[in-house]
């Protein structure tokens, strides 16, 4: 098992869903036990990789390669380092607790949705192992089928809308950026004669500057589109809001991370010198301040309770993709903290949506009022999911932003002073959004006789409450974790060559008077 | 070892047992769970503190490595040295007092557990934040107390003006908090870490910035944060409102504890301010004006508990003053004091409130001092304490401060004896309208129980004879610095004032009741900018709050995010649904017609990739 545990963390989804297709469609419940029963088994493999993984070591570990097409130089090559494990480890923990939350809620064509959430289980670990450039961009392709049923079949009313505006803004990012990958790929065969698509290989094309930063623009509108950052956020708020509950929790919390990653694995490591460039980085992460800022305050006046949490994952997003930009290391490694903390925290909240949702069938916030009356579990719940965050010290939400604010504000202050604005902002919509749903009387008649939290939902809420205060007390295995892959991205990127830390350009600057 | 981490962890044992059992357990076990972990707090304080003698130098534990990445590195640590040892015994010895207290005052409400359980876990975080030996674990004390100040302003949920308090003090902290924020990245830029003994010891040689620099900036920013916490000038407008809490809320959090954290944090950073002297000239200006501003707006407000809010924030002023004038040891000395007779005239406010079943106007008490003997004894020993009388606790800090402002600008000196004159006038106006003259209310006047009046007893003591416990002379070596000659002609006017402001209080309120309207009605516009508080409220709603929200509303997300970016995505949309109306009828074709899309996609750009690379 030890030599393919990435293959097996692969395939257990999709064996999955192999036996799925053999369970008549009528036996629900044996559909539903058997897709958890997969997800539990996808988690449980996926415990030796962050175990056995040894986080002293530089470069990938548990390697596995086959030539693929061989005429093309396409291999099917998969590793990880830190920041692929922890990603893997998201994915295959928040799968399962979404899928398990999927029980009541889905009664309509029980098996496709499975079969469907399971199928992008896979591709989503694959686009975290990949090392060859063209099965990750299969991999990356693969996950848009899947979460385009899943919210155009089980989703809301306006469900085809999002789910085709989903399809064409992620399929349009993911047209453009295999420009880019085959621009690097050709000029790699110019230079070496060996075509291949292995990023480590790939790593030592020399391009001249205007072509990595054409390479770099068409990488970013593929990752750009997917976290997503402003402008290219308007996809977001209809598919979050459309989609079913447990499609929310894993397109948050593990699909937009895709985009974020995409940056940390392509775009520095392999177009450094574009990476660094000011003109790139100064609109890079102006874009994620506006999406701070903006994400914020258009959360503050949304009258559709998952609207508003939807667009503060704009906000959330915008804290990432600053920190990997602000390209020194406690950046780019709160940055990966963050993304998992908004897997957690905002999983929670669509969660949180997702349970008063099935009681009422409306997200109308004005239709609330009061909850904490009749259901107070429900109330703590949401409570410690604001709170997390919000980023409040001991949750695991403040970790991520610390790292990411002072980093932002080490590369230039004026950064940092903008995206802490957006944590003033952040308490103000959820808790405006709290008072008006939890707080005050219980005025409208139908919520008077709501059940509070049942297990079911506990076991989802659980995990994730003790995943927020262990992040949130004791970090430092993330961060331990994190230390060698960041630090080789940040020294690659800002290496001898381009430096572009403020200090340097300062001194230039002084320099230059 | 000392194990200073036993004294928050007791309290948030309680927390965790009346949080997650408390809705089971009888009052009985409520109670030992809450008092208990309290007392044991306090008396491990005494412990820790006994253990460790004249404490010299700073008693410091290192527990673990928490945030460690780049140039942050910040371990989770203690530290105990004589400024919180100060504190310490301040916040467990008034935190135990108030929480007895509670448990007669809330016995009637509902929710008791959930009020207990926030309250130490309010404790734990208050005492995170003074054993901090780091700035970011202070600022996990510093959030953490916000959170529970938030929970407990609005205990009383179902009431919408307590939602709306909790929300106001929590964003606004929000706003201070920024200030914070960016001061801890500034000094983690500048001195590569955020350790208190580190950065101090870096800081120490460096020049005194007689110009602004980079310290100077680092302490407006902390300034900003400790305005907000501390209600100051001009973050000081959540606090009034934060009277919508159960009256020991208002005692513990939003008079005693919380609201020095401010004071505490700029004199914990007082080596910092000693580099950046203009900085410390804003805190005195800020404390200046906020002590007078709110004095005023005290003169004028008939909620009994509005006037005691409206008074903390003077006082607090008042430390902010003496911090600013160099008098760390008068300011904190000042923040004892306070927490003794403030505490006291709040709970003693809120034995008042629960013998008259919930009234807090004072048009509606009066001639109480027969019907609730007790509780009028005890306020008027925390009234003569806050009013300078000498030689009672408040005469002895407030004296202490003064006279260092003198030595620093004789016109601080003036402005704050007129202040203290007011200071004398609304406390006592307070107490005369409470306990003297005829009975104006319906209620049926009855004497608190035990568990109430007996740590107003103890705070009376504390009120009266705290001034001898001399802070000022066990903080000086920490501080430094010169000392300002005591001058007793200075004395002798600051005292006069109070003396003044009792008389005219008396004589308004008791002596001639009707010349107090009468006045007012004269002052006219002036008497109503100030009962209505300056329209503060209502000019940042105007120019902040409304415009961000329409601002939000109309131009970001209905203009920019629906109009323009969605006006784009859709008219490309439009597009997309006619193939998407002919994808859907023939569904299963359409991954193929996909892989189709990306193949013809992928052909034509390596067409033109060749292409352009052929023409080099």
């Amino acid at each position: 098992m030890g030599d393919n545990l990435l293959s097996l963390i692969l395939c257990t989804p999709l064996i999955g869903v192999l036996v799925l297709l053999f369970i008549p469609g009528t036996m629900k419940n044996a559909i539903r036990w058997w897709a958890n029963i997969s997800a539990v088994a996808g988690f449980l493999v996926s415990l030796p990789l962050i175990m056995n993984f040894d986080k002293s070591l530089d470069g990938y570990q548990f390697v596995e390669r086959i030539n693929w097409i061989p005429a093309l130089g396409v291999q099917y090559l998969i590793g990880v380092d830190g920041i692929s494990v922890l990603m893997v480890m998201l994915t295959t923990f928040m799968g399962m607790l979404a899928i398990f939350s999927s029980w009541d809620s889905i009664n309509d064509k029980v098996k496709e949705y499975y079969a469907m959430f399971l199928l992008q289980q896979v591709g989503m670990i694959g686009v975290f192992i990949s090392l060859d450039f063209m099965l990750f961009y299969v991999f990356w392709e693969l996950v848009l089928v899947p979460m385009y049923f899943i919210i155009g079949v089980w989703g809301g009313p306006r469900k085809l809308y999002a789910a085709i505006k989903f399809f064409l803004y992620t399929l349009a990012g993911g047209v453009l950026m295999l420009l880019g990958i085959i621009t690097l790929y050709l000029q790699h065969i110019a230079q070496t004669g060996v075509a291949t698509f292995e990023i480590t290989q790939l790593m030592n094309t020399q391009m001249p500057m205007w072509m990595e930063q054409l390479v770099f623009w068409s990488f970013f509108l593929g990752f750009a589109i997917k976290v997503p950052m402003f402008p290219f956020h308007t996809w977001l708020p209809d598919a979050h809001t459309e989609a079913p509950t447990a499609g929310s929790v894993i397109l948050a919390a593990v699909l937009l991370k895709m985009g974020t990653y995409g940056f940390i694995r392509f775009s520095l490591p392999l177009l450094p010198n574009a990476s660094a460039d000011r003109t790139i980085v100064n609109v890079l992460v102006v874009l994620s301040l506006i999406g701070i800022i903006y994400g914020a305050l258009v959360s503050l006046m949304q009258q559709d309770w998952k609207k508003l949490v939807a667009y503060s994952s704009v906000s959330h997003l915008g804290f990432c993709t600053l920190g990997i930009f602000a390209l020194n290391e406690q950046g780019i490694a709160g940055s990966v903290i963050q993304q998992i903390n908004h897997g957690i925290s905002t999983g929670m909240l669509f969660l949180i949506v997702g349970v008063i949702y099935e009681r009422r069938h409306t997200r109308e916030i004005k239709e609330y009022g009061g909850l904490a009356h009749v259901m107070p579990n429900y109330a703590v719940v949401f409570a410690f999911a604001m709170l997390s965050s919000a980023g409040l010290p001991l949750l695991n939400g403040f970790i991520g932003e610390f790292t990411i604010l002072q980093a932002a504000f080490q590369a230039n202050m004026a950064w940092g002073a903008f995206a802490v604005t957006g944590v003033i902002f952040g308490a103000a919509y959820l808790l405006w959004l709290y008072q008006r749903t939890m707080l005050g009387e219980v005025t409208n008649e139908k919520n008077k006789g709501l059940k509070d939290l049942n297990w079911k939902e506990w076991v989802v809420f659980v995990p994730l409450m003790a995943w927020a205060i262990a992040i949130g007390v004791y970090p430092k295995p993330y961060f331990d974790i994190l230390e060698k892959p960041v630090a080789a991205i940040v020294e690659r990127v800002n290496g001898p060559k381009a430096p572009v830390n403020a200090a340097v350009i300062e001194l230039k600057k002084t320099e230059a008077r | 070892m000392h194990q200073l981490w036993l004294i928050p962890a007791f309290p948030l044992i309680g927390f965790l047992i009346n949080g997650i059992a408390g809705r089971r357990m009888s009052k009985t076990a409520v109670n030992v769970a809450a008092i208990g972990s309290v007392l044991l707090s306090f008396l491990w304080v005494l412990k820790v503190l006994a253990g460790l003698g004249s404490l010299e130098d700073a008693y410091i534990e290192r527990y673990f490595t928490w945030i460690q990445s780049g140039i942050v590195d910040v371990s989770f640590d203690f530290a105990v040295d004589r400024l919180s040892a100060v504190m310490l015994l301040v916040v467990t010895g008034i935190g135990l007092l108030i929480h007895i207290y509670a448990t007669g005052y809330m016995s009637h409400e509902g929710g008791y557990y959930r009020f207990f359980a926030y309250m130490n876990l309010f404790m734990f975080f208050m005492l995170t934040l003074v054993l901090a030996a780091n700035f970011l674990v202070l600022f996990v004390g510093w959030e953490g107390v916000g959170l529970c100040s938030y929970l407990l302003i609005g205990f009383y949920f179902h009431k919408k003006s307590a939602g709306d308090a909790g929300k106001k003090a929590f964003v606004v902290n929000r706003i201070g908090d920024f200030g914070f924020s960016l001061a801890m990245f500034l000094i983690l830029v500048t001195f590569g870490s955020l350790d208190f003994a580190r950065v101090f010891e870096k800081v120490g040689p460096m020049a005194v910035e007689h110009q602004a620099g980079v310290i100077t900036l680092i302490c407006l920013l902390l300034l900003v944060g400790a305005t907000g916490k501390s209600a100051q000038l001009p973050l000081y407008v959540w606090l009034p409102d934060a009277m919508e809490g159960p009256t020991p809320v208002s005692a513990l959090i939003h008079a005693a504890t919380m609201v020095t954290a401010g004071v505490y944090m700029v004199a914990r950073s007082a080596p910092l301010f000693n580099h950046a002297p203009i900085a410390l000239e804003v805190v005195a200006i800020v404390g200046l004006l906020t002590a007078v501003m709110a004095a005023t707006i005290g003169l004028t407000q008939y909620d009994i508990k509005k006037v005691f809010a409206y008074s903390t924030v003077s006082q607090l002023g008042y430390m902010f003053l003496g911090l600013g004038v160099g008098a760390y040891d008068a300011g904190i000395f000042h923040v004892m004091t306070h927490a003794f007779f403030k505490a006291l005239l709040f709970l003693g406010a809120g034995s008042v409130i629960h013998a008259l079943a919930g009234e807090q106007d004072l048009r509606m008490m009066g001639g109480l001092r027969k019907k609730i003997p007790v509780t009028f004894l005890t306020l008027f020993c925390a009234a003569i304490a806050i009013a300078g009388v000498p030689p009672f606790s408040g005469f002895m800090s407030k004296d202490a401060i003064l006279l260092a402002a003198h030595h620093h600008h004789p016109w601080m000196y003036w402005v704050g004896v007129v202040t203290a004159g007011m200071t004398a006038f609304y406390v006592f106006r307070a107490i005369f309208m409470c306990f003297f003259g005829t009975y104006r209310g319906t209620a049926h006047p009855h004497e608190s129980p035990l568990s109430m009046t007996g740590p107003l007893a103890v705070l009376a003591l504390l009120s009266l004879g705290g001034g001898y416990l001399d802070v000022p002379h066990y903080l000086a070596p920490m501080f430094g610095g010169e000392h300002a000659p005591h001058e007793t002609s200075l004395v002798v006017i600051s005292v006069l004032a109070g003396a003044a402001g009792i008389l005219l209080a008396l004589l308004f309120y008791v002596i001639k009741p009707g010349l107090a309207d009468a006045l007012s009605r004269l002052a006219g516009k002036l008497y109503t900018l100030i009962y209505n508080k300056y329209f503060v409220d209502e000019l940042y709603d105007a120019v902040i709050v409304h415009p961000t929200r329409d601002g939000s509303r109309a131009l970001l997300w209905k203009g920019f995010d629906l109009g323009i970016i969605d006006g784009v995505v859709n008219g490309a949309g439009s597009l997309a649904r006619t193939i998407g109306g002919g994808l859907r009828h023939m569904q299963s074709g359409y991954i193929r017609r996909y892989a189709a899309w990306v193949v013809v996609g992928a052909i034509v750009l390596l067409a033109a990739a060749a292409g352009m690379g052929g023409a080099r």
